[in-house]
Order: structure tokens, then sequence, then C-alpha cells
């Protein structure tokens, strides 16, 4: 099964995310992140097609699709540090 | 499927702004340079402009060039190290004014060489001034009554220009302002390492890209803008390819 990941602490909270999924599940959260922006975050995680539309659109590399085969649902290093 | 930080890209926050288009970019090369296998052997040039910290971003070597002087700099990598894959990522004020030069001679010569040219129409870094690609009517802080009131000609149009040289073998315009749009800019980047592997001379692919911040816009306008302005002005297509 597929796993999607936003990292709250690599979003700018631009919203380009939230305009091109294709299934209106995406949404900017009213907190903030330590660097003081709002973050995006998925809606309803059963509802999502993981078509990626949102991680090609987002411009820092805050949400990233794991296949969850060979064990890759670690982290590859998507949240800064 | 799979959609994971590419290895070419850094694990660190950029100092982008939201919505900014460089970001898009940034990834789609680190992507292309993974999937070919080259970043051992990848050197780039970095701009004077809000892309001048790519060292800091990419997982390859790169080099720092003054202010336009990338495609020259890239010329010289290139002719004493010519198994090494040598790219040059520009903007629009480094490309298409200071170093609009070096691009055409660059160009005219038929340099083995990538050229990434992110086109947002505005001078990003220094807070807003108009660029040679600003559009006519375009508000920019040294255009306050739009571009072409006061005899600052039209925008100039990079691969229309170029496509009348003999030199360049291969020149695009994208964008990345919708993921369909997305999609096709990694096409055409890919195409234009590819093209550099094969040695078959000067690539460039332009990319319309946005500026919320300068553009005085949301990230959702400034995408907009893209779509209904500057893909007015700026067509996207194939202008040579050899």
């Amino acid at each position: 099964m597929p796993q999607i990941r936003f990292y709250a602490e690599h979003c700018k909270g631009c919203g380009l995310c939230v305009l091109v999924c294709p299934c209106q599940n995406i949404r900017i959260s009213e907190d903030l992140n330590e660097h003081g922006h709002p973050f995006a975050v998925l809606v309803d995680p059963a509802r999502c097609t993981y078509c990626a539309m949102c991680g090609r659109m987002c411009p820092d590399m805050a949400i990233e699709i794991f296949d969850g085969k060979n064990g890759s649902k670690e982290n590859s290093g998507g949240a800064a540090k | 499927m799979e959609f994971r930080r590419p290895k070419t890209l850094k694990n660190v926050l950029t100092h982008y702004c939201p919505g900014c288009g460089h970001g898009i970019v940034h990834r789609l090369v680190a992507e292309v340079i993974d999937e070919l296998g080259i970043r051992e052997r990848t050197i780039g040039t970095a701009p004077v402009g809000c892309a001048v910290l790519l060292y800091d971003y990419m997982n390859c070597d790169i080099i720092e060039c003054a202010h336009g002087r990338p495609p020259a700099v890239a010329t010289g990598i290139k002719r004493v190290l010519p198994d090494r894959i040598v790219f040059t990522y520009q903007g629009d004020g480094d490309l298409a004014a200071i170093g609009a030069a070096e691009t055409i001679h660059a160009a005219n010569r038929g340099e083995n060489i990538t050229v990434i040219f992110v086109n947002n129409a505005i001078y990003g870094m220094t807070g807003g001034q108009m660029a040679p690609t600003t559009l006519m009517g375009q508000w920019s802080t040294t255009t306050p009554a739009g571009r072409g009131k006061l005899g600052e000609g039209g925008p100039i149009k990079v691969c229309e220009m170029l496509s009348a040289l003999d030199g360049p073998c291969y020149l695009e315009r994208v964008a990345v302002s919708t993921p369909k749009d997305v999609l096709r800019a990694k096409k055409a980047i890919r195409k234009a390492f590819e093209n550099q592997i094969a040695g078959k001379g000067f690539s460039l692919v332009e990319v319309l890209s946005m500026c919320p911040t300068d553009w005085k816009l949301s990230p959702k306008e400034a995408v907009d803008f893209v779509n209904e302005k500057m893909k007015t002005v700026f067509p996207l297509g194939v202008f040579k390819d050899r």
C-alpha cells in the first residue's frame, strides 16, 4: 500500500498542491510550522489516489510518496534538520 | 508509484519565497541528473539572481559565476573537461540582460552545453525591477505605469531570437505552472542533457516560472498570470530541434 507524507517543516504554505489535487483532498493548516509558515495537510488519507500531482507542483519537496515495497517506508530525508 | 526527493537535491530548506517556481525547476534538473546517472561528472554553473545559492541545494559540483557569465564559464569547463556534463542555470536578468552577449555567442558557437533559463518576467532578487522579459503593460518598481509607456521596448523572446542562429541544436520553451507543464518541462530538460551526452551541441530550455512576491500576487494568482498572460506572449513549444 503506498503512503503519502507531508513534511510540515519543509512546507511554505503556498497552496499549489491544494490547487492541483484532483480529489480536493489537501488543505492549508491554521497552525504555523517552526519557520512561521502555514503548512499543507492531507484531509482524508483514504481518498488519496497517490497520483503525485501535489508533489510534482510542490516547489519545496514537502510531499513524498512511498510505494510501500522494499521496505522503503522510512523517511528518505524530506524533512529539514 | 514512488515520488521521492532526488539524490541530487540536497535535503535543505530553500530560501525561495512561497509559490516560487525555482524549487520545481531545481527538482526537475536533479531528477534528470539522477535518471541519467551523471551526478558524479556533472558541473553546474550558477547565476547571479534568486538562484545564486544553487550550490547549497544541488548535490553536484557547482561554480558560481560573475553576473551573466555562466555560458562563458561553462564553455571553458566543457572545453577543458569534455567528458563532464556542464549545465548553466540562469534567470532572465542573468541570461537575457547582462549576459545576453555571452548567451548569443555561446549559442552561435554551438557549444556543447545545456542551458536552463528560468523566465519569470521580473528581477526577483533585487526587488521587482523590470527585466528584459517583462510583459508590455506589466507593473514593476521601475515601470510603475506599466512597461512600454516610456520607451522601454517590448519583451525579449530568447528562444525566437536564438532560433535564427545556426549554432543551437535544441531550443524549447516550457512552463511549470500546471502538473502537465511540469511533466513536459522535465522531458525537455532531459532531452537537453541527452543532447549534450550525445555531443550534439547547444541546448536551451526556457522555463516560464512564477514570482508571486515581486508580481505582488498570491501563489494562485501567479499561476494564473503564467497561464493566461505569459503563455500568450511567450508561446510554449519547440523552436529548434536537430
